[in-house]
């Protein structure tokens, strides 16, 4: 039996690069995947792992991903009470907070309390959006982050963001990134984890990532 | 530790073919997009961008399958440009496999389009491609700034002032600026600092440097003195030139903080 991975459609922008590179991590696993990519709730309820992308504003996602009807529900079925493992990549690892503070003050589903703001670095010629490539720092153990090649003088990851997650509880905070003060790059607790990063466009390291997420036991 | 500055090689791309011209003319046939994107992609380029060179006279159902057939190997941002008119657009190209697109003639002609496209797919995928040419010495505007804003490849002069004009496509919701000298482009003599500079300072989101890159310190110059976050290049890269990975020892040894994770690792 092949394993079923859900990639959430929500009409959350490019889902294309999702799939090709969760694609690529399974054949590269040797195959034993399914990949999907689907707005049908039923396909959420029955699948092994699920991916839940997004790009955009933290109100929009939000409103797109409860517009799908069931979907929420369905979601919150099989990962919250199923345990099944869950990836969250941007702003869908932004909807995992209690909060989102981007354009008005919005409700995400708060499965990891914490509150989404705007970066505001300290030295102000710095641009935002924080857009590029820049490193990690781990802040927690994580089996999935046992075997990435991270730190100061690890593989970069490619982040677009004007927002990041600040998390109630440090024990939910994996890693962190460095741009004029340090911002939220990984969370996690349990079968959760996201990253605010997109592991679909960080070559080696975010397919190194995402392998280890097909591989994730918990 | 730090954002490192990208290196953009920027392939363009006519009828599915690369090709690159002096000035937008003379253009010279040099390839297939796919192979070129994968052989950037392996020599650590940090991003992509295909220019659709001829998008705004020809059809270009060809730019789609280039895109989808690129994305599905190269897992880096991809940055598609030319010929974008509509939402509609838009969104082929991102279910392509695109991750921004740059818009240039229809930002200039219909300023909201730029809203309409940010509101609809986020300010983080709408690049605008900033095409400005040096005013003549006695064509200078009062209160207005040495550049003027062109379309069509460099052919068509708007008036339009550059910095104005930068400054109001971010407000409307352009995640990034691609700015082009159309006096350099081709022309291999180095960035036009001074208009890099300018609108750099100007905005608070980043700045693409590009158009007339010849030599390694040309991309020193655009990051120390153009203040951009990004260098993008084309001939120097696609005729060989230059390799990616020179081009980023170079900039290291410059002092910019660069991405050399392909050197690095093997």
């Amino acid at each position: 039996m092949s394993q079923k991975i859900v990639i959430v459609d929500y009409g959350a922008g490019n889902l294309k690069s999702a799939q090709n590179a969760t694609q690529r991590a399974a054949r590269e696993l040797g195959g034993g995947f399914e990949v999907v990519v689907s707005s049908d709730p039923k396909d959420v309820q029955n699948a092994d792992r699920v991916i839940l992308p997004g790009v955009g504003a933290f109100a929009d996602c939000m409103a797109g991903l409860t517009a799908v009807e069931g979907m929420i529900e369905a979601m919150h079925k099989r990962v919250i009470l199923d345990a099944v493992p869950f990836l969250g990549i941007c702003v869908g690892m932004q909807l995992l907070a209690s909060e989102g503070r981007e354009k008005i003050y919005t409700h995400g589903l708060d499965w990891i309390p914490g509150i989404v703001k705007h970066i505001e670095p300290n030295d102000k010629t710095l641009k935002v959006p924080h857009m590029g490539w820049n490193t990690l720092t781990q802040t927690n153990p994580h089996p999935m982050l046992d075997d990435l090649d991270i730190g100061p003088d690890g593989l970069n990851a490619y982040f677009v963001h004007s927002y990041h997650f600040e998390v109630a509880d440090p024990a939910h905070l994996l890693a962190t990134v460095e741009y004029g003060q340090t911002l939220t790059a990984i969370v996690g607790r349990d079968n959760l984890i996201a990253t605010q990063f997109h592991p679909e466009k960080s070559q080696s390291l975010g397919l190194k990532f995402i392998s280890n997420f097909l591989n994730w036991s918990l | 530790m730090t954002l490192k500055t990208r290196l953009i090689p920027c392939l363009d791309v006519k009828d599915g073919r690369v090709v690159k011209g002096v000035n937008f003319v003379d253009l010279v046939d040099a390839g297939d997009p796919v192979e070129s994107a994968i052989a950037y992609d392996a020599a650590g380029a940090d991003e992509l961008c295909f220019l659709d060179i001829t998008a705004s006279h020809e059809g270009r159902e060809t730019i789609y399958d280039v895109v989808a057939r690129t994305a599905a190997h190269c897992f880096m941002p991809l940055t598609v440009g030319g010929g974008i008119r509509t939402v509609e657009d838009i969104r082929k190209l991102l279910l392509s496999g695109a991750d921004k697109v740059s818009i240039n003639s229809a930002a200039v002609k219909d300023p909201d389009f730029i809203n309409r496209a940010a509101d609809k797919f986020g300010n983080q995928c709408i690049v605008v491609s900033v095409d400005a040419k040096r005013r003549a010495e006695d064509a200078l505007v009062e209160g207005q700034s040495k550049w003027e804003i062109y379309t069509h490849g460099g052919r068509n002069a708007t008036g339009i002032d550059a910095i104005e004009f930068a400054k109001d496509m971010v407000k409307r919701g352009a995640g990034e600026l691609l700015v082009t000298s159309m006096d350099r482009d081709g022309t291999k003599i180095g960035f036009d600092l001074e208009l890099t500079r300018a609108i750099s300072d100007a905005v608070e989101v980043p700045v693409i440097a590009s158009g007339g890159v010849g030599t390694l310190d040309h991309l020193v110059d655009g990051v120390n003195e153009g203040r951009a976050s990004a260098v993008l290049a084309a001939s120097i890269f696609h005729f060989g030139t230059y390799s990616i990975g020179e081009a980023k020892q170079h900039m290291a040894q410059s002092g910019i903080a660069v991405r050399q994770d392909n050197v690095a690792k093997g």
